[in-house]
């Protein structure tokens, strides 16, 4: 049971950190100045709320490992996150499109996580979904405006959405992991989930005159430590300096 | 013994490093005070998951008990209930509007912003008190902050977000 909640805590906290270190890389680099503040803040959140789902894995865990260790010293294959959060920023259509898919499966997540029996998931997820209420309208807003925007933004937008289609159904299926705490009424069921969201993506899309792909999104692995190629990369960057420099302290 | 009126009036002094006319007490951050023989346990809340300010308003409260000799400081820190700007004490919200930052409007959160494309608040602006203003962007310099423009005197300026 105690295995199980960590690797729990794992998937949840591995998300958050991985794609609030996809956001960052935009710090410097967004097309105006008030969205580069924008994902900046939404990073600065996800790895918040990362660093408290961590420091609770620890504390779990009783090893004395600390949050620090769960970020820096642990490799691809222990990495939890779904495939959707690893893949790269390309541009600023695929950087929207990969938040509100995550935006919506996240703020259905929580709303559902805050009923858990296990308190400090509880007291984590109310105090997450505060921030994920910004998030979701935020980059739901931007999908809308560049979908129903100019001919340019439109296609921009579309092949984003093409081709982030298939990573979005792993987020809504259940693992071994994910029955085991679904079973302890610590997890979140996510069948239940899984209409409403589809029924939330496709409607926001719609609004945006997008094209809705027909294909069952099919791509998935993350979850059990099966990953694309974009992860080393990216922890190559977020680790390097632990791994350069064993036990640096700030 | 120390008592819990000694040790209030005491993080009264403790700042908020990002926004420093606010104490921890005027944000709303400190939640209970557990007074035990000559130390204390003080337990905070962080205001959003990510603040970078928590750590050091947890080093700064212990520095400032410790320096007025109450020792062992203990800082816990809870997340439920979660922080809400509910929280923050009236003259917090003078303060914050002094300094040039517009308070948050108390009932602007929550369900307001779920909704798509939903009218922003309109906060006073803090340098003219003009209450025609226009939001520029939900996400400001820090977590608890939004951008917004003044359409009288034209000043941009910080609103501390409901939450």
């Amino acid at each position: 049971m105690k295995q199980s909640l960590i690797n729990y805590i794992f998937q949840l906290a591995d998300n958050k950190l991985i794609l609030g270190q996809r956001l960052s890389e935009w710090c410097g680099h967004a097309p105006e100045l008030e969205i580069d503040i924008a994902l900046t803040n939404i990073a600065l959140d996800l790895i918040g709320q990362s660093r408290n789902l961590y420091s609770y894995a620890a504390e779990l865990e009783g090893k004395g490992r600390t949050e620090d260790d769960m970020a820096y010293l642990r490799d691809c294959e222990a990495y939890r996150n779904v495939l959707l959060a690893e893949q790269p920023n390309e541009d600023f259509a695929y950087t929207i499109a990969r938040q509100f898919f995550f935006d919506v499966y996240n703020h259905l997540f929580h709303k559902e996580l805050v009923n858990s029996k296990d308190e400090q998931l509880a007291a984590i997820a109310e105090k997450s979904l505060k921030e994920i209420n910004y998030h979701i309208r935020f980059s739901s807003e931007w999908v809308i405006r560049l979908g129903d925007g100019t001919e340019v933004s439109h296609a921009k937008m579309q092949t984003a959405v093409d081709d982030l289609w298939d990573y979005i159904g792993e987020m809504t299926t259940m693992n071994e992991t994910d029955r085991l705490m679904l079973a302890e009424g610590v997890g979140v069921d996510l069948n239940k989930i899984r209409t409403a969201y589809f029924h939330k993506v496709k409607e926001i899309l719609a609004e945006a005159t997008l094209n809705i792909p027909e294909e069952e999104p099919f791509q998935k692995g993350g979850k059990d430590g099966l990953h694309s190629e974009h992860l080393g990369h990216l922890l190559t960057e977020l680790q390097w300096m632990q791994r350069a420099y064993p036990g640096a302290q700030w | 013994m120390v008592t819990i009126n000694k040790i209030w009036k005491l993080l009264e002094q403790v700042y908020d490093p990002e926004i420093p006319v606010l104490t921890v007490v005027d944000m709303g951050v400190v939640r209970h005070i557990n007074p035990f023989g000559y130390g204390v346990e003080v337990v905070i809340t962080p205001t959003y998951s990510g603040c970078p300010a928590m750590k050091s308003i947890e080093f700064n409260i212990i520095a400032e008990l410790e320096a007025n000799g109450i020792h062992p400081v203990k800082v816990t820190t809870v997340l439920s209930p979660a922080w809400t700007t509910d929280w923050m004490s009236e003259e917090g919200r003078r303060k914050l509007k002094e300094y040039g930052i517009a308070p948050p409007i108390p009932g602007t959160n929550a369900k307001r912003i779920e909704a798509l494309f939903a009218e922003a608040p309109q906060p006073e602006c803090p340098h003219c008190e003009s209450k025609e203003t226009k939001l520029i962007s939900q996400f400001g310099s820090t977590a608890c902050k939004a951008l917004y423009q003044c359409n009288s005197c034209k000043e941009p300026f910080d609103y501390f977000k409901c939450h």
